[in-house]
């Protein structure tokens, strides 16, 4: 199994794509970085986990672990407090998780941040770089709550674990969601399930599938789900915390960034003690970005974006080994 | 039994579900950037052949289902049961009405069929792909007909109904796909 998963003419297209994306950076005067694929530190997130790996020089003699980074936030942060402007990064991240059609544990990664954007400007640029690259129709705008009410009926934010297994049971019957004590894997699997397969379909007919989707924002995630987004303060239940999606597919996420040292700080503790509760290995807190946002984040929007998976939506490619040179089975 | 991981999980593994062994049909995976990772999979119930779809939460575990598929030969039926032999050791196996199913119609003394073991007890009998059958009653059609205008239904020794082209008459041995349960040709005696 020498040859490539991907064909070349796939291939010679992808190098065409990504350069129309670095294109669309320069031309806006956003400069292109590059930070460590190879980390000291790593992210604290329940359901991530990075590969490690061992460094057997380390000037103190003893063998360190060194991780490969989930994505390069962390590390363009810093470059951020350091005063580097707007910047974006291509390159390579990576997931230590099962492979499948959307999935492969490498994978190439956009991520842009903009000084003095909010998360509703930086969706707008992310919406322009989806009509310019992959030739989508203008984006559709809906917050999470109203995501819900339109497809389920019923509001994400008011409602409690008892109605939400209720709502459930009317999709499916399989047993452990109705054990499960976390309502935010619950919405989780709705979402997944029912709102994100039809979000952004807009007429019924089949053949021209590309031709009927439009690319759908989600953004005002809930608190619970805010990861590295500041809390929204007119309405506290939601945080500055996007995704989009197209064709069904999860191409991005985004947020308006949080600063505040004391508070990122709360959340990899409260990280950690939710990986202790589930039995998983609790991670060292990066000391770093702690150091640079005490030092003074900009106020900005950073979003990152699954390179791969938008190539297979402009080319209809129907697995990602389609559109990367060797998938890791044959990597 | 094994129990397998989602991480296992792939078309064509057998696993415990609902207290009925299953085929996995297809596995996708389904994980929210920054949330719980979800397997979405189809699978065929073995004993009573529906498919659904079920979702697990990623990296739970499952109960593997001990089932295997093994060819043996079709002998005869004594009414209540179907008998079938492995051509090497002789081995006699016997399967019930519920696991022979629709295949009844398409079993032929001595082809070799496909039966799937439970627990070592046949569950389900799938016919070869292509049988030889003769017709026991038709209409006479007319014999300068051979371009098969639609046909007529003709009913086989098994009791098996095909539709075939109106020359094929009573006493013809006929192939048929029992995939599809289409009439393929004549078979020169």
């Amino acid at each position: 199994m020498w040859q490539p998963t991907a064909s070349i003419e796939t291939l010679k297209n992808r190098a065409l794509f990504i350069a129309s994306i670095r294109q669309f950076f320069t031309a806006r005067g956003v400069w292109e970085v590059e930070t460590p694929i190879l980390s000291n530190n790593t992210i604290t997130d329940l359901h991530l986990d990075a590969f490690k790996t061992q460094f057997d020089f380390d000037t103190n003699g003893q063998a360190k672990s060194l991780f490969l980074q989930t994505s390069p936030e962390f590390a363009m942060k810093r470059l951020l407090a350091a005063g580097s402007g707007a910047i974006f990064q291509i390159n390579k991240a990576f997931r230590h998780e099962t492979a499948g059609r959307f999935h492969n544990p490498e994978f190439t990664m956009l991520e842009w941040y903009r000084p003095g954007f909010d998360d509703q400007q930086l969706m707008a640029e992310l919406d322009e770089l989806m009509q310019l690259t992959v030739d989508a129709k203008p984006a559709l705008y809906l917050s999470y709550q109203q995501a819900f009410i339109n497809y389920l009926s019923f509001d994400p934010l008011t409602i409690n674990l008892e109605q939400l297994k209720l709502i459930i049971a009317e999709h499916s019957n399989d047993e452990w969601l109705q054990q499960e004590s976390n309502p935010d894997t619950l919405l989780q699997w709705l979402f997944s399930m029912k709102i994100e397969p039809v979000l952004g379909y807009k007429e019924q007919a089949y053949e021209e599938k590309d031709k009927q989707w439009t690319p759908c924002f989600i953004y005002n995630f809930p608190a619970s789900q805010a990861s590295l987004a500041k809390i929204n303060q007119q309405d506290k239940r939601v945080a500055h915390r996007f995704e989009l999606y197209y064709q069904g597919v999860e191409l991005a996420n985004g947020f308006y960034e949080l600063q505040d040292k004391a508070e990122q700080q709360k959340r990899f503790e409260n990280d950690n003690q939710l990986r202790a509760q589930a039995g998983l290995t609790q991670k060292p807190v990066d000391e770093n970005l702690l150091s640079a946002l005490e030092s003074g984040l900009p106020d900005c929007a950073g979003v990152a974006v699954g390179i791969d998976r938008l190539f297979m939506l402009k080319y209809n490619l129907t697995h990602i080994n389609q559109a990367i040179a060797f998938d890791v089975n044959r990597a | 039994m094994a129990s397998f991981s989602t991480n296992q999980f792939k078309a064509g593994l057998k696993l415990m579900i609902d207290g009925e062994p299953c085929n996995i049909l297809e596995n996708e995976i389904v994980k929210p950037g920054k949330g719980q990772a979800f397997n979405r999979v189809k699978i065929r119930k073995l004993v009573s052949g529906k498919v659904l779809e079920k979702t697990f939460k990623s990296g739970e575990s499952v109960e593997g289902a001990d089932v295997m598929d093994i060819e043996l030969a079709y002998l005869y039926s004594d009414g209540e049961f179907w008998h079938f032999m492995n051509n090497e050791t002789f081995e006699q196996v016997a399967a019930d009405e519920k696991a022979v199913a629709d295949a009844v119609k398409w079993l032929v003394e001595n082809d070799v069929c496909t039966l799937t073991l439970w627990n070592n007890n046949p569950i389900a009998v799938s016919p070869p792909n292509f049988v030889e059958l003769e017709i026991t009653e038709t209409d006479p059609g007319l014999k300068g007909d051979t371009a098969g205008t639609g046909g007529k239904p003709a009913t086989l020794t098994t009791g098996a109904v095909v539709r075939v082209p109106l020359f094929v008459q009573i006493g013809e041995v006929i192939k048929v796909d029992t995939r599809t349960g289409d009439y393929v040709g004549r078979v020169q005696k």
